[in-house]
């Protein structure tokens, strides 16, 4: 991205065409743009960007770059198991980061394991989104009693910690699923728990702006003139929230990463022959004062590290959305 | 206003009601609590007639009738994992857990608004940029992971505060409290450093924001404009204007503050409500987590209800439309 | 005069206060003691607390065999196989100063056995309890018990006229929500009285110095319970507390290594194995849908010999477990060492039987394990995951806490599990009634392997009236070869514990995990 401006002028002067410079391409117009000139500007932004794009692309490529597959149990030898880091195991492997208590190694769980908690926190604030969003919409837009109704709920929602929420989503699930299905439902069970106990921010948000654009006269218009509730909605209503709901969202991302990591910390999480980073936490915590730091500590880093740089990210953006602040 | 206070109460019931319903059928999920009544040893005829005896075996409805009924009279039944009558277990564990979440708050509150008006005072400085990357580490961390590090660090490495419990304790007028010895004010530092982090960053961003929000409007250009000092303004009108939401927020975290307290709790063997909840789960002792939960509710409700009243009472502007904003 | 008898009782006072030296003992657990009614609840944790402040009739020692208490004698009524006869230690008083006599073990007999008493199992076989004199008391059974004495180890004396003062004649009925004095007031005959206690967070106890026993070196406990182990371990490491009794095996290095720490270890009477379904209808959680595979007798050999004992020991358990080839620790009546050798683990063996048994692709299967009852539980059921996925058994691993675990096991409905059995009564017969007969009433609570075997079946049930005891070690002999061969049951090893504490005091890890303060020593 950094070559493309110089590129563009390159090739417009190399044309022969000088002012008026028009038309810059879409590229070179998102990268003049008020927010990219103020990622631009933040180098503390642009690291946490690159933090985020490493881990969710190792995470993503894992099952090419991962030097061992940890989640084929058969391929696992216990007798590799508390390998330091930097240094050849009993059997004579070499593991970079070292190995766990089961001799997986701890870079390739790492790698596997960002890509459960990415794949559970993304999917658990995407479905967040759309439930928060679609109450948010119908609250605002109705009003009476339907805002009502589940205005209360979202503030009974918001009154429990999002924890608890997701200990009792899990606790439901348990009765419901039979027990020989429950391992294979469990990363979709924590999706659905931890997006049910973070739709309500999402709701809240749009719910006011929805209020807002309602009382403006476009919006009446439309209605006047007939125009269904839904296409408003989606095509008046929606395109003003865009900003706010990024932000919630990219915040809620962090959120959900360390739900995760803390359900699976409290044992109610993903199965431990899959472990999320929250899972290996759990895991390598016990192994603190035993000496074996680094079963804890390298997973702990890149759930910090994830967390953080997508908080920053959320951080910078809200900064960047929020046109008083520029 | 009766009328409005009247719906208020009426919905927090419902609320109530809500919340008892969702807590009975989820903890009728949790698990077996027979299991964790019974020694291996328990013949089968013998579990079924305990269930019998637990009403377990009684249509849903009845159960939850008998539940709600009894609840009200604050008689939440007796513990199957500690056979001591839920109410009495959790009173007694209450100033634990008030005292821990009443510290963070304070902790949160007073470092929070410090933060908060340096950084929106000097939002170019370095040492914002600073406070504001690491006050993120704050709620990038997860609650569990903090509480073990201080714990290896303050504790076991360097041995200068206690690794867990109230330490010793008083007894005045029924409050068991650790604030009036040595040891349990000692005992009390790491576990509300622990819990005040999170509310610590949400309340510095928010005094923050609120700040930068106030230093915009119109009144305070005409305060400088007037000639006022600097430090008159700032402390004076702006942050005086900043405190209300930021008190009404402190308020109303509360409740999560006694809530999020679970794992804090767990970590540090800190004796109150929360990890009393968290090792009622692993047993399945559906008494005491179906207390706690309704008691968690109850807080909300409360604080919520006085808040909405406060609003009320305080701005004019609500008393034409329904909800609060 | 006045001077003299002031003096006289100060010194008294002072001479009961203060036994030799003080010395406290801070004792830390995982888990408090549910109830300080003693014959509420039949738990391991409940039962070590009460031990403090309440005895039994017999105790067990450090190896195993039975030791008078407050029983001094007992033995088989002459010429009646279905009496017990109990000879009454003399001079023993409760610690409100009541003299403990035959109508307090009548009563508190009676209590153990009344209907909401947790400990009725162990009497179960009990017809009535008879105060012959003072200091003899005749319990009859229903048919021969020649075992009977085993179950009484953790039946505690309570004191009749204190009981019916305080309205605990009964056993609390906290199903039906009553209170009860005794959950949180005490009055034994044991060597601590309770000074105070706060649930779930600190019980004081100081030493009985009216006690018939000789004198404790520890003269005040002060019992916390930590659940974290990250926690009770760095208690332990800063000196807030002096002996930690659930140590974690991956801390025991660091810890012994550690100035001023010491660790003791010692086997638990606890066999860790592995059962699944035997019988024949397809298991609902395998790719294999019309039989059960592990219903044929190769598959179960392969998967014995796909375990590796040995490395579950030296990574999982840091060497802490004695590995097992029978479903029994060595502590248990009918333990051989032919029947506790365990094979190598033979994977290209194991293969082979696999494809002789038709699954040379293997087959799909969930194991359900608990993870927080025993030493390492989820870490040996994820390394033999890993084990039986080499020989293509791929598992699904299915971890929740024991109060959801065990009901799968009791329910039937779980098809490949881990279990820890422990066996107080010291006799196989425990074993067999619960893990391999039938399941059928009071039989079998614990069996979901569908495996039944009615010959068998009758074998197990002989034992409980069989006086011979000759002919009853034959008859446990032939049910093991038969369970040997029939592999009912996946061994892997009986744990060790380990006890953590200040170098000065010296406890030995008992085999039921249930240590006595009263025997521990100080070195200075």
């Amino acid at each position: 991205m950094a070559n493309t401006q110089p590129d563009l002028k390159l090739a417009a002067a190399s044309e022969g065409v000088v002012l008026p410079p028009k038309p810059p391409g879409r590229l070179y117009r998102m990268w003049d743009s008020d927010i990219f000139y103020s990622w631009r500007r933040s180098p503390v932004t642009i690291i946490a960007s690159i933090v985020v794009l490493v881990i969710v692309g190792a995470a993503i490529l894992a099952p090419w770059i991962a030097p061992y597959n940890p989640f084929n149990p058969a391929s696992l030898n216990l007798m590799d198991g508390f390998t330091p880091p930097f240094s050849e195991s009993r059997m004579g492997n070499y593991y970079l980061l070292g190995t766990d208590n089961q001799g997986r190694d701890v870079f390739s769980t790492i790698l596997y394991g960002s890509r459960v908690s990415l794949f559970v926190g993304f999917s658990a604030t995407v479905f967040a989104m759309v439930i928060g969003i679609s109450l948010g919409l119908v609250a605002g837009y109705q009003g009476g009693t339907a805002d009502a109704v589940i205005m209360r709920v979202a503030d009974v929602q918001l009154s429990f910690p999002a924890i608890l929420i997701a200990l009792l989503i899990f606790g439901i699930a348990r009765g419901v699923i039979p027990p020989s299905q429950q391992e294979g439902m469990a990363v979709y069970v924590l999706i659905i728990a931890i997006g049910l106990a973070n739709w309500a921010q999402f709701a809240r948000t749009v719910r006011g702006a929805t209020m807002v654009e309602r009382q403006k006269d476009y919006v009446s218009a439309a209605r006047i003139m007939g125009v269904h509730p839904i296409v408003i909605l989606a095509r008046h209503v929606l395109p003003n929230v865009t900003g706010p709901v990024l932000v919630i969202a990219t915040i809620g991302l962090a959120l959900a990463i360390i739900e995760e990591a803390t359900l699976s910390f409290l044992g109610v999480g993903v199965p431990p022959t899959q472990p999320s980073l929250g899972t290996l936490i759990r895991i390598g915590q016990q192994y603190l004062f035993s000496g074996e730091w680094w079963i804890l500590l390298f997973p702990a880093v890149t759930l910090v590290l994830l967390a953080l740089s997508v908080n920053l990210l959320g951080d910078w953006l809200r900064d960047a959305l929020n046109p008083r602040l520029r | 206003m009766t009328a409005f206070v009247i719906r208020r109460l009426l919905q927090s019931i419902i609320v109530m009601l809500a919340v008892s319903l969702v807590a009975f059928v989820v903890f009728r999920y949790v698990g077996d609590p027979i299991e964790s009544m019974v020694g291996q040893d328990m013949r089968l005829a013998d579990r079924e007639a305990m269930r019998d005896r637990l009403g377990l075996n009684d249509p849903f409805y009845v159960q939850f009738a008998t539940f709600v009924g009894n609840a009200v009279q604050g008689n939440f039944g007796i513990s199957y994992r500690l056979q001591e009558p839920v109410t009495r277990l959790i009173m007694e564990r209450l100033p634990a857990t008030i005292e821990l979440a009443v510290a963070s708050a304070l902790i949160a509150l007073i470092f929070g608004v410090f933060f908060g008006v340096y950084t929106a005072l000097k939002p170019k400085s370095p040492i914002t940029a600073t406070v504001m990357t690491l006050s993120l580490a704050g709620v990038s961390l997860p609650t569990f992971l903090i509480g073990i590090g201080l714990i290896y660090i303050f504790a076991v490495e360097l041995g200068w505060l206690p690794s867990f419990g109230r330490g010793t304790t008083v007894m005045v007028g029924g409050w068991r409290t650790g604030l009036l010895t040595e040891s349990g004010l000692r005992s009390l530092i790491l576990p509300a450093i622990t819990l005040s982090l999170f509310q610590l960053t949400l309340i510095m961003r928010l005094v923050r924001a609120e700040m930068l929000e106030v230093l915009r409007a119109d009144y305070i250009r005409f305060a400088r404009a007037r000639g006022l000092t600097d430090r008159a303004i700032n402390f004076g009108h702006a942050l005086k204007n900043t405190l209300v939401p930021v008190i009404t927020i402190t308020g109303l975290q509360l409740g999560s503050v006694i809530a999020f307290a679970i794992v804090t709790e767990t970590v540090f063997q800190w004796p109150g409500v929360g990890s009393l909840f968290i090792q009622s789960v692993q047993v399945v002792d559906v008494p005491v987590m179906a207390a706690y939960l309704m008691f968690i509710a109850f807080v909300f409700v409360v604080i919520n209800l006085i808040v909405d009243i406060l609003y009320y009472t305080v701005d004019p502007r609500l008393r034409v439309g329904t909800g609060k904003r | 005069m006045r001077k003299l008898l002031l003096t006289a009782s100060m010194l008294a006072i002072a001479a009961s206060a203060l036994p030799a030296s003080a010395e406290t003992l801070r004792w830390a657990r995982g888990a408090d003691a549910l109830t300080l009614d003693p014959h509420s609840q039949n738990e391991g944790t409940t039962h070590t607390f009460a031990h403090h402040i309440y005895e039994t009739l017999v105790d067990r020692d450090t190896e195993g065999t039975l030791t008078p208490r407050l029983a001094t004698e007992w033995a088989l009524k002459d010429g009646d196989d279905t009496t017990w006869v109990f000879t009454l230690r003399e001079g023993v008083t409760f610690h409100d100063g009541a003299e403990f006599t035959a109508e307090d073990v009548v009563f508190s007999l009676d209590r153990a056995r009344s209907e909401r008493s947790n400990m009725r199992q162990l009497h179960a076989d009990v017809e009535s309890v008879t105060a012959v004199d003072d200091y003899t008391v005749e319990v009859k059974m229903n048919g021969p018990s020649p075992l009977y004495p085993n179950n009484l180890t953790n039946t505690f004396m309570m004191d009749k006229t204190w009981s019916e003062e305080n309205d605990v004649v009964e056993v609390q009925d906290y199903a039906g929500g009553e209170d009860n004095y005794a959950v949180r007031n005490t009055n034994g005959t044991g060597p601590y009285k309770l000074v105070s206690r706060e649930v779930g967070v600190r019980s004081v106890l100081e030493v009985n110095a009216d006690h018939w026993g000789d004198a404790p070196a520890v003269t005040e406990i002060i019992y916390t319970p930590i659940a974290d182990p990250a926690t009770r371990i760095a208690a332990l490491l800063s000196g807030e507390v002096d002996f930690v009794q659930d140590v974690p095996v991956q801390d025991i290095g660091r810890l012994s290594e550690t100035d001023g720490i010491s660790v003791t270890n010692g086997p638990e009477n606890r066999i860790i194995y592995f059962g699944y379904k035997m019988s024949e209808e397809p298991l609902t959680s395998s790719d294999v849908t019309d039989v059960n595979p592990i219903s044929n007798p190769l598959v179960r050999e392969a998967m014995a010999l796909a375990v590796d004992r040995d490395a579950i020991k030296e990574v999982v358990m840091r060497g802490n477990s004695l590995p097992a080839g029978v479903a029994m620790p060595p502590f248990v009546n009918g333990w051989t060492e032919e029947l506790d050798a365990y094979p190598a683990p033979d994977i290209e063996r194991a293969r082979e039987l696999m494809a002789e048994a038709g699954y040379e692709n293997g087959f799909t299967i969930t194991l359900d394990t608990p993870n927080n009852r025993y030493v390492n539980d989820e870490a040996i059921s994820q390394a033999v995951v890993g084990m039986l996925g080499q020989i293509g058994i791929r598992a699904t691993l299915a971890s929740r806490p024991v109060a959801q675990h065990s009901p799968l096991i009791t329910s039937g409905e779980t098809e490949f599990y881990l279990l820890g059995w422990g066996v107080p009564t010291f006799d196989s017969a425990y074993i067999f009634n619960d893990l391999i007969h039938t399941k059928e009433g009071n039989y079998g609570a614990y069996n979901p392997s569908g495996y039944s075997n009615t010959e068998l079946d009758e074998k197990i049930q002989s034992l409980g009236t069989q006086t011979d005891l000759e002919a009853r070690d034959a008859t446990i002999a032939e049910i093991w070869a038969q369970v040997q061969e029939d592999r009912v049951l996946l061994p892997i090893h009986n744990q060790l514990l380990s006890y953590a504490m200040q170098s000065k005091f010296n406890v030995e890890v008992h085999p039921e995990n249930q240590p006595s303060m009263a025997d521990v020593t100080i070195s200075e």
